[in-house]
């Protein structure tokens, strides 16, 4: 099964083991409830070892799952009244982002996310959720908008990073992602970011500079994927594993190195297996961050994301005699 | 003189490396990468390290740098004392930043500090390509908002030099959110109506290029250098052709609308004293 990840392999098995013996209780007539009874706490109990301590590679296969809820199935979930807007009026329209308005529990929002797709066609539409710099300069577009008529801003980050292309090269992808971290350290609304998948590198700190930056249990945040620090670290894309731990790319890790204001829980297993459920966690992290930002001023509000920012970063100072010029 | 038997006769300038090594004695000589000319290093020197066959523009130091463009004896250093610490307990970070100390004699990527260039003052920074590839970590990242803070406080304009690989790898999400603090750092700056010169010199890629160096009111680059988000490895496996020579030099950036100028290294400084004097006339203006 394509969905079924190798870590999971006796979680699945068990549990195929335990219908089969439903599918026979039912055609035989034989009662086997005590022993289907002794199998579902056996799977409860290995769900719970195997899922309850997800090793960092876990987690980023769970992050890449390909039935992992993307931004439009929040957005389906957490607003009404959504409607899409499109196009940087620059150049074109870029799929691998949407954005749009919306309200979040009645207020009027704006809501802007990665979006990937979840099969070859709609993954080539959206170009794998990998952003060209129309992309961001669509963004920046609407956030520049939710400015104007003063509505917070949610960001969800999923993407692998900004799309690695000629064309994107020709057209400024430094300058796109660069302009959008100026101007949303600038923007004088609340912004909310949650990582959902996958956080590759600028293209998705470019969604990033929010004043609370909140990521899915099961998502990673990175400055470059596991497979490409391993090759350049190890010279071997298959060190991936050892990468994604020596890395710090996890939700755990990176609350742990304070790097993000909060983990938002998942379903066990993953935000797949759940989605329904998977958005009303995310609701409560929403709800309450934006009461508590709807409550600082505009100015304070700048002040406070540049001091966040400003913050970040781990520094030594050399002792004794200083090596100058 | 002993360029031009190289030059003209292109089969001896082609020595292979190793050979060439053992040849041109170490510190003496070098060879031009570019058009193969070896030449003395005093004499590209006293050409502010520019090719005079071909006009490849060598990398400089940070030192350097900051030597042909500030006034002289006009530099103040900020913040020299801060080193790396390592955030992830990364393999082999510590020694590597140590061993990237001792052979540059810098502490990091970058020095900032303030001075003069044709009397007007400016706050400065400078990365150093041969530290960790001037690849940006929490130290660089500190170093540059610092700066930016201190021509705030100082009313005073900032030059950013950018030579970097892009982020530092081993500090992990630190480094990329040193990309988000460094351009928060330039919104106050702009915010105060204060001018940032940004000058991309070869190599400026990744989340340098994009990040505060593209973020300048005006974006200068020296010819040839190499600037670009991705690297260029990573675009030929994606799209599985090669790419063309000049494709992520300064003359493509600024075909693309990239850049305002791409400005030789012999008029750089005149040129960025014309910029400062244009935004400071008062205090510009005696000069
Ligand atoms: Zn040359």
């Amino acid at each position: 099964m394509a969905d079924q990840l190798s870590f999971e392999k006796p979680i699945f098995e068990l549990r195929n083991k335990i219908s089969e013996l439903k599918t026979f209780t039912a055609e035989k007539g034989i009662d086997l409830s005590g022993e289907i009874e002794k199998l579902e706490s056996r799977l409860e109990q290995l769900e719970k070892d195997i899922y309850g301590n997800l090793n960092p590679w876990e987690r980023v296969q769970i992050a890449r799952h390909s039935k992992r809820p993307t931004t439009l199935d929040y957005i389906e979930r957490l607003f009404t009244d959504f409607l899409e807007f499109h196009g940087d009026r620059l150049y074109g329209d870029d799929k691998a982002i949407v954005g749009g308005i919306g309200r979040f529990q009645g207020q009027a929002v704006t809501i802007i996310g990665h979006q990937r797709g979840k099969d070859t066609k709609e993954n080539i539409k959206r170009n794998f959720g990998m952003p060209h710099p129309e992309g961001y300069r669509k963004a920046l577009r609407l956030m520049k908008q939710a400015e104007k008529f003063k509505r917070p801003i949610i960001c969800f980050i999923d993407t692998k990073g900004a799309d690695p292309g000629i064309e994107s090269e020709e057209r400024g992808q430094s300058e796109a992602i660069a302009r959008n971290l100026i101007e949303m350290a600038g923007l004088h609304v609340p912004i909310v970011c949650v990582v959902i998948g996958e956080g590759g590198s600028g293209g998705a700190l470019a969604l990033g500079v929010g004043d609370r930056i909140y990521m899915l249990e099961n998502s990673t945040y990175s400055v470059i994927s596991p497979e490409g620090a391993a090759a350049l670290l190890w010279k071997d894309a298959s060190l991936a594993k050892r990468a994604a731990e020596t890395m710090k790319i996890t939700a755990p890790d990176l609350l742990e190195l304070g790097l993000i204001d909060g983990m938002i829980p998942e379903i066990r297993g993953g935000a797949h297996r759940d989605v329904d459920q998977q958005a009303n966690e995310i609701r409560v992290y929403l709800e309450k961050s934006l009461k508590e930002l709807g409550n600082i001023s505009e100015l304070d509000l700048v002040q406070k994301r540049y001091e966040k920012f400003k913050n970040i970063g781990e520094i030594n100072h050399v002792s004794g005699p200083i090596a100058v010029k | 003189m002993l360029r031009d038997i190289f030059s003209k006769k292109k089969k001896y300038a082609t020595i292979p490396s190793e050979q060439a090594k053992q040849e041109v004695p170490e510190g003496l000589m070098t060879k031009c990468p570019n058009c193969k000319t070896i030449m003395y290093i005093k004499e590209l020197r006293k050409n502010k390290m520019v090719c005079e066959g071909c006009g490849y523009h060598h990398r400089l130091s940070a030192y350097e740098r900051i030597d042909l463009t500030l006034d002289e004896g006009s530099f103040q250093e900020f913040d020299v004392d801060m080193i790396a610490k390592d955030p992830l307990q990364f393999p082999d970070y510590l020694e590597k930043s140590a061993q990237d100390r001792e052979k540059t004699k810098l502490n990091e990527a970058v020095v900032t500090g303030e001075g003069t260039i044709q009397g007007v003052p400016t706050v400065i920074g400078v990365m150093d390509a041969r530290f960790r590839m001037g690849s940006m970590g929490s130290v660089v990242g500190e170093k540059i908002t610092r700066a930016i803070e201190k021509a705030i406080e100082g009313d005073k304009s900032f030059i950013m030099f950018a030579a970097s690989g892009g982020a530092r790898m081993q500090e992990g999400v630190f480094s990329l959110l040193q990309m988000a603090k460094t351009s928060a750092a330039l919104n106050q700056l702009n915010e105060r109506g204060l001018l940032f010169i940004s000058v991309l010199t070869h190599p400026t890629t990744g989340g340098v290029s994009a990040s505060f160096a593209s973020l300048g009111d005006i974006n200068i680059a020296e010819p040839g250098a190499l600037i670009g988000f991705a690297g260029r490895r990573i675009i030929e496996q994606t799209i599985r052709q090669k790419l063309p020579d000049d494709f992520q030099t300064a003359e493509f950036l600024l075909e693309h609308g990239q850049l305002d100028q791409v400005v030789s290294r012999h008029q750089l400084r005149e040129t960025l004293g014309t910029i400062l004097e244009l935004h400071h006339p008062v205090k510009g203006g005696e000069v």
